[in-house]
């Protein structure tokens, strides 16, 4: 009560004012420091001080906190994008033309929630990667992994609806194709797929469903998933903590405070990333093609690149199999990750041991010669349903190549189990990153190696029959 | 605490407590009302039908409009007329059955060569090369009075070509 009315006690009214707003100088000691993040909402997400050793660059790469910070430039630039958009099919496309040509700034904003939201996927994509590979999965922070897989679809999610928005050539296709891979799903496919198109093609009420999910739904649950996913990581004790793969005891938790060693390195990183984000939307637009044309299918047409190694795998397989079944086991394979990935101590550790970085190694050096042999393999040899006509696509086309590869993936898992005695943990780490760099690799050969009629050809001659 | 314990040892051994038949009643509602609310939802989202757009009744043409061997690109019934060299018609949905793309006739390999997939399909529809499942969709075709009427309501799923859907006049 004393205080309050020594606060009161200042001169003027603008001086009141100005210590309404928070302290007025910067705290020249730890207890000071660590009072200012107690009491700032926004520092208090973090704890008033931190194990030194979770501070290094090469451990998290920061990956996280960028993820929080373009979910930010995304809502703010995506505001002032609606400004100047109407979602109806007569009057998007033109909206993104004025908005480039007669808008102050209109381009650059466009270029920035354009790239910011790519640069998104991946970042978030490497942040699963950094916490899977150092164990930050496991134990109580299984829920936290989850709520992150969550939060990725989300993402996934937010693009794909925000891809349809421009209504040019692009956009109308790759969510033609996109939505088409739902209606795969068996009995419950067809009603969700016409729920979301709101009819039996993408049109004008495609167009509002999308935009509403896109600047409502998709954002509010992106935050109130971000607040959660925040929360649970102080409850789980902070960020794991590194050390080197042949320190065997727990490593010392020298803790420095949060100001300034986090908070500094913090507000530098996310400068350096604006300042990034922003020349390179300033020199590479966003990509804009002629209005949507639901006569003409664009020769080769290619959902967003996030999509293209699902893509490239409806070239090898029945959708049910390719774009339903795989991925589905893949993704619950994710979300129970935590579960049966256990034994082995190694939190904090890449890789979780020096055995597990070779286990690594081999998975990628095997991903790298196995996939695109099977690719060639089967774009010129295997042909599955000329082999077997008189069976349906589902079979000879899905589940016989299906069966193929599972008992490819049981020989790999036996050679590394027999060959080099790798325990579960490192039997899981090695068939994840096969898959991973499997992944990539479609993803890789769907973008630069399809060209027309998604043929198989060299980069450089993709573009050259346009 | 104490008065809670007392009440539930008190009504031990009878047949319904009274306090879990109020909480299975609690429940009960709470799941009614939960499927309630999906249910409206669901029935709020269903497509919206708009009058004359792509759906209804297509008039293509005269039957003599279109020469037996003939396939004819019908835009505003998003499908193509072929005439098959026996004089029956078939109208193709043009969007393809493995994901959506609009399928382009090609005149010289007399051929339908999907863009996206480069699946192929005869001038039946049928299937030539995959990744396609299935022939390509077609609407109902009736003729009356020498006018060839495409039904473009209801695109039909053909699992295989079947003789009995072609329309002679």
């Amino acid at each position: 009560m004393q205080e309050n009315q020594s606060d009161n006690q200042q001169e003027n009214m603008w001086g009141r004012m100005r210590q309404a707003l928070g302290p007025t100088e910067l705290p020249t000691d730890d207890r000071g420091r660590m009072r200012m993040v107690v009491d700032n909402l926004v520092l208090h997400l973090h704890p008033a001080k931190v194990p030194e050793r979770t501070l290094r660059w090469t451990y998290t790469w920061g990956l996280g906190g960028l993820s929080a910070m373009l979910l930010m430039v995304l809502v703010s630039t995506g505001v002032f994008l609606q400004m100047n958009y109407t979602p109806s099919p007569a009057q998007a496309y033109q909206d993104i033309l004025n908005l480039r040509m007669d808008t102050w700034f209109g381009d650059l904003l466009r270029n920035v929630h354009h790239w910011s939201a790519n640069l998104l996927v991946l970042v978030a994509v490497l942040h699963l990667l950094r916490v899977f590979y150092t164990g930050g999965h496991r134990g109580p922070r299984a829920v936290n992994w989850i709520v992150g897989i969550i939060m990725l679809l989300l993402v996934l999610g937010s693009n794909f609806t925000g891809y349809l928005l421009p209504w040019d050539q692009l956009a109308y296709w790759a969510v033609t194709v996109g939505t088409s891979i739902l209606s795969y799903i068996p009995l419950l496919g067809e009603p969700l797929s016409r729920l979301l198109l709101g009819g039996p093609e993408v049109g004008a009420a495609t167009l509002l469903n999308f935009y509403a999910l896109h600047i409502s739904f998709i954002p509010i649950s992106m935050v109130m998933l971000m607040s959660l996913h925040f929360w649970k990581v102080r409850k789980d004790g902070g960020l794991t903590i590194p050390k080197r793969a042949k320190e065997t005891e727990e490593p010392k938790m020298e803790r420095v405070t949060t100001i300034p060693h986090l908070v500094r390195k913090e507000l530098v990183f996310a400068v350096a990333w604006l300042a990034i984000i922003l020349i390179w939307s300033m020199l590479v637009p966003a990509p804009l093609e002629g209005i949507a044309n639901p006569e003409v299918s664009p020769n080769p047409a290619k959902a967003p690149w996030y999509f293209m190694g699902l893509q490239e795998m409806l070239l090898h397989f029945h959708p049910l199999v390719g774009a339903v079944l795989i991925p589905g086991i893949v993704l619950v394979g994710l979300f129970a990750m935590p579960f049966y990935d256990v034994g082995g101590a190694s939190v904090g550790v890449y890789f979780r041991s020096q055995r597990g970085r070779a286990m690594a190694a081999l998975a990628v050096s095997a991903a790298v010669l196995i996939m695109p042999a099977w690719i060639l393999l089967d774009e010129f040899v295997l042909n599955w349903s000329a082999w077997l006509p008189s069976w349906p696509a589902l079979i000879s086309n899905g589940l016989v190549p299906l069966a193929f590869l599972m008992l490819g993936f049981f020989m790999l898992d036996e050679v590394v189990l027999r060959r080099f005695k790798a325990s579960l943990e490192e039997r899981v780490l090695f068939l994840f990153t096969f898959l991973l760099v499997a992944f990539v690799i479609l993803t890789l050969t769907g973008i630069f190696f399809r060209g027309e009629g998604m043929q198989l050809m060299w980069p450089w001659l993709v573009g050259a029959a346009h | 605490m104490a008065s809670k314990k007392d009440l539930s040892t008190a009504t031990e051994g009878e047949p319904v407590k009274r306090r879990d038949l109020l909480k299975t009643a609690w429940a009960v509602l709470g799941g009614l009302a939960a499927i309630e609310l999906g249910g409206i939802s669901l029935a709020y989202m269903q497509p919206r039908l708009a009058e004359g757009e792509f759906g209804g009744l297509i008039s293509a043409g005269n039957v003599d409009d279109f020469p037996p061997g003939s396939v004819t690109h019908i835009p505003s019934a998003r499908c193509y007329l072929s005439r098959l060299p026996d004089g029956g018609f078939l109208a193709i949905y043009q969007r393809c059955t493995h994901l959506g793309c609009s399928v382009p006739w090609d005149q010289t390999a007399q051929q339908f060569v999907c863009p996206c997939h480069s699946s192929s399909f005869d001038t039946q529809g049928d299937v030539l090369n995959p990744p396609a499942p299935r022939p390509l969709d077609i609407f109902p075709v009736v003729i009356e009075e020498g006018v060839v009427k495409i039904d473009t309501g209801s695109p039909v799923a053909r699992q295989a070509i079947d003789p009995g859907q072609v329309v002679y006049s």
